[in-house]
């Protein structure tokens, strides 16, 4: 291979003192997306602070997050099941950076949880909280903490996050 | 070593200017069970997925993530090509030539109610140094270009009024179509300036919808019940920068018909072809797109179904409802062949389109 | 069956954390190398295949569009391919098709990123990949979903995090001999696991940071091949696989859908045995224990086995089956897409005893690349060989 071809490297510092031009810009892209027939229904339970998740009778599966088709059937789903409040850590992480990347001092937790009732490791990805992070360990049981009920909306975060089952 | 393939499904939602009751997976999902249905395959036999969308569109970042559950294709080999559905059909084709693989589906999909801020989305296809900081509505680029077209062709903003009030009024007898109405010309040259020479009633406005395909091999396509067959491919991009265009003519839809025509054997588009459903996001582009195709006096063959402007216009999948009222024309013998055309719109220069026939080569 | 395919040239930018260059210019100079360095010029090209991921990086919507004349489209067929982190690898396989189809002879296939034009840093696009509905308002980074997958892997299988940083020491150490190269170093596992915890288990220099550059090959069929160059390297298997989008809903200890992509690409190209008869591997090592992942999904160590064979130096760049001999994308840097084309690359150089201080020195008869993208979802496969 020959010698790299420009990819001329600029410091922040050129960018903080101005030695090169540059333009900027903030889009404006905002959306308002159709939940549909299964997420609708999803995020209505959990404003009533229920989780709900559909059957597929053909593969036997209960899955959640709910869909309103089976991916593996290619059919629609059936019914409607209302799953229990506990779930199994499949796995997490403790994160010491957010989405913009700025430091936290306590981490936040990250979890994928296979909820109870459903088909083994379906889960959903939701936070870890009221626990010590070092105790955390895959395989533990936990309990859905929810907001009250005239602070729900109807989003994820109706679960204000999973604690460990004592 | 390049071989006939031909569709063997189609299905589609109805264009519709909103779908609130559910989410575009679902309605993807419905679209994709009609067009198995058609092809007589189940979910399993499609052994690879060609998606056309685009990020912005979805408001999702890296958004082929979500495309093969609906599909029935989870875990089969499925990309996304950030073009039309024409330009999904160009890639199946060459997939199903390679002759590894015998079934592809495609599917494009349009949720542009979703999509609050059109507009600045527009805008932030704009050159970021060049352009964006001219301020002006993203639109103005086709005003220049019709200004600049009807110069050089010597049609007037009148004729653009006729081909407006002709794909509404198509769209009339399309059961699919979201703005059918019985306009005149002079309703259209009534309507308000946007960017002059272009007005308002010249713009094809956005819609929902979903189109999924089936194409197959020659060996399988032979067994189906009515295989329309896909004689010839092309698709090309002139300069994206707005300053270098030749702002006249529709250089890339020439390319991209050169190359398509030579493989259908067309030598003669106006003799040879029944009916063109081409680009008309603008009406003028429907003028100047026939006449890159070599097919300016055509008359009344097209647009049947109305374009854009009549269906609606639904983002990256209209390229595949063109392709499907193309299906449809040929499979009930109102045309032997058919030619679809699309263009990706404002500030692109990107074009595909397809040849169909009842005929294999 | 189709015609046979092969890559013929090469060209690459410096990868650096910030480009002066536009992304335009990024292409060119990538595309420009890889016609020279092939001796064709622009009118010898048929079609041009483009390969970017994410929009929102360098800011530009329909940003194949904007990129199209600096990866040499005008006029030409073009298309622009996206399935995420697993683009610069899907590129050459979309190309694969347009000159194994018989339609077109050549083929020039660029790949860039400009990672540095999002502000405030590049990794707050990152919660855009998440489920709008279900997922963003968790507040998400893309750390989460590494880590996520990195604490399974481990969880499974028993793994510690000292096996896992020595991937890190290897690649950072291949990439002291990439010239284009932006985080070269020699590293011990201490210094690996002394720095930073970002997301537990992921410590900072387990993570290969984002960048700036491009990368472009060209392709032919076998016909035009033979008249450019006589040391062609032909990509004789292609796979790819997209799995569900419901990853919380599969365990993320086996890239399943690697496997799947690597068994189209190995069946193409008649390989029977991979972990005997691949010669030498360029995963992708986003992370250091994907790399671990991904060469367990192509099927060159038994499933929890690769950190064990990585520290009896079987992967180092003269053991058995060296994996990133040019560093990866831990020691060469991250523009997502041009670095999955970078591996394309390291596979032509390697083969044709062109990669300089990087050269592996036993003889070299299969290459494979792969690359990974999306919610832990896709494995595009590149199988890449020469003759005899």
């Amino acid at each position: 291979m020959k010698e790299p071809k420009l990819g001329t490297a600029l410091s922040s510092e050129d960018f903080k003192k101005k030695r090169v031009f540059t333009t900027s810009y903030k889009p404006k892209a905002e959306y308002a997306w159709d939940t549909g027939f299964a997420i609708g229904h999803y995020l209505e339970g959990l404003k009533e602070g229920k989780l709900l998740a559909r059957s597929c009778k053909k593969c036997g599966r209960i899955l959640i997050p709910p869909r309103a088709f089976c991916e593996l059937c290619f059919r629609p789903t059936d019914d409607w099941i209302e799953l229990e409040h506990t779930g199994t850590i499949n796995t997490f992480s403790l994160c010491y950076i957010t989405w913009d990347m700025r430091k936290l001092t306590d981490p936040v937790i990250p979890s994928v949880i296979e909820i109870d009732g459903a088909t083994e490791g379906c889960g959903i990805m939701h936070m870890i909280g009221g626990v010590d992070p070092k105790a955390i360990q895959v395989g533990m049981k936990v309990e859905a903490v929810w907001k009250p009920a005239d602070e729900r909306e109807g989003s994820i975060t109706d679960i204000k996050h999973w604690r460990p089952i004592l | 070593m390049t071989g006939n393939v031909a569709i063997i499904g189609c299905g589609y939602s109805p264009v519709r200017v909103t779908t609130p009751e559910v989410s575009y997976r679902e309605l993807t999902f419905e679209a994709a069970s009609r067009a198995y249905a058609d092809a007589h395959i189940s979910h399993e036999e499609i052994q690879a997925l060609v998606c056309c969308e685009e990020d912005f569109f979805e408001g999702v970042s890296i958004s082929d993530e979500y495309t093969p559950d609906q599909m029935g294709c989870v875990l089969r080999p499925v990309e996304t090509v950030t073009g039309d559905g024409l330009h999904g059909v160009g890639v199946a084709t060459m997939i199903i030539q390679t002759g590894e693989i015998d079934i592809v589906a495609v599917e494009a999909h349009s949720k542009a109610s979703n999509i609050l801020t059109f507009d600045h989305i527009t805008e932030y296809a704009l050159d970021p140094i060049w352009n964006r900081p001219l301020g002006f509505h993203p639109e103005f680029v086709a005003g220049l270009e019709m200004n600049c077209f009807l110069n050089e062709s010597g049609l007037s903003v009148a004729d653009c009024d006729v081909i407006a009030a002709k794909n509404r009024r198509n769209a009339l007898l399309n059961p699919i179509a979201a703005y059918p109405a019985r306009l005149s010309a002079d309703d259209i040259a009534n309507s308000p300036d946007l960017c002059t020479p272009l007005r308002q009633g010249h713009v094809a406005q956005r819609a929902d919808g979903v189109v999924v395909l089936v194409l197959a091999s020659e060996k399988l396509a032979k067994k189906a019940e009515r295989p329309v067959w896909i004689r010839g491919t092309g698709w090309a991009n002139e300069s994206p920068t707005l300053e270098s265009r030749p702002w006249g003519e529709d250089a890339a839809t020439k390319a991209a018909a050169t190359i398509a025509y030579k493989e259908a054997g067309i030598k003669s588009p106006s003799k040879e072809i029944d009916r063109f459903e081409v680009d008309d996001l603008y009406a003028y582009r429907e003028a100047m797109a026939l006449t890159a195709l070599d097919a300016g006096k055509v008359g009344d063959r097209v647009n049947l179904s109305g374009g854009s402007i009549g269906m609606g216009h639904t983002l990256d999948a209209i390229g595949l409802y063109r392709t499907a009222m193309c299906v449809e024309a040929i499979r009930n013998g109102d045309a032997k062949t058919a030619l679809a055309h699309s263009w990706r719109g404002v500030p692109t220069t990107s074009v595909a389109l397809s040849i169909f026939s009842v005929n294999h080569g | 069956m189709g015609k046979r395919v092969a890559v013929v040239g090469a060209g690459i930018t410096k990868f650096v954390r910030r480009a002066q260059e536009t992304p335009p210019e990024l292409c060119w100079a990538a595309a420009s190398q890889a016609l020279e360095s092939a001796g064709m010029s622009f009118d010898d090209i048929d079609c041009v295949i483009h390969g970017t991921a994410p929009d929102a990086f360098d800011g530009v919507h329909m940003k194949g569009e904007y990129l199209s004349a600096g990866s040499g489209a005008w006029r030409k067929p073009y298309t622009r391919t996206y399935v995420g982190g697993g683009t610069g690898v899907y590129a050459p396989i979309h190309a694969w098709k347009h000159l194994a189809s018989g339609k077109f002879r050549t083929a020039l296939v660029v790949c860039e990123e400009k990672m540095s034009s999002c502000q405030p840093h590049p990794q707050g696009a990152f919660i855009t990949i998440f489920d709008h509905t279900t997922e963003r308002a968790l507040g998400p980074n893309l750390l989460w979903i590494f880590a996520l997958e990195q604490q399974r892997y481990m969880a499974v299988h028993g793994i510690t995090n000292e096996e896992i940083a020595r991937v890190a020491v290897k690649n950072k150490h291949n990439a002291m001999g990439h010239p284009s190269a932006q985080l070269g170093a020699e590293l011990t596992v201490d210094e690996v696991l002394e720095s930073e915890i970002m997301a537990y288990p992921v410590h900072r220099l387990m993570v290969s940071p984002t960048s700036d550059g491009a990368a472009a090959v060209i392709m032919t069929n076998e016909d035009v091949a033979k008249s450019v160059t006589d040391q062609p390297v032909w990509v004789d298997g292609v796979g790819w696989a997209l799995d569900t989008a419901f990853w919380t809903n599969r365990d993320l200890y086996y890239p399943r859908y690697v496997e799947k992509a690597a068994w189209m690409a190995y069946n193409m190209a008649g390989i029977k045995n991979p972990a005997e008869e691949i010669s030498f591997a360029e995963p992708y090592d986003p992370f250091c224990y994907k790399e671990l992942h991904h060469l367990e999904g192509l099927q060159l160590a038994p499933k929890g086995q690769a950190p064990k064979l990585l520290a009896e130096g079987y992967f180092d760049r003269d053991g058995k089956l060296p994996s990133c001999p040019s560093g990866g994308l831990l020691g060469v840097g991250n523009p997502i897409a041009a670095a999955g084309m970078m591996k394309i690359c390291e596979l032509f150089w390697q083969l044709r005893g062109e990669a300089g201080e990087r050269q592996i020195k036993k003889d070299l008869r299969w290459g494979v690349a792969q690359a990974w993208g999306d919610l832990m979802q896709v494995g595009t496969v590149v199988v890449m060989g020469r003759d005899g």
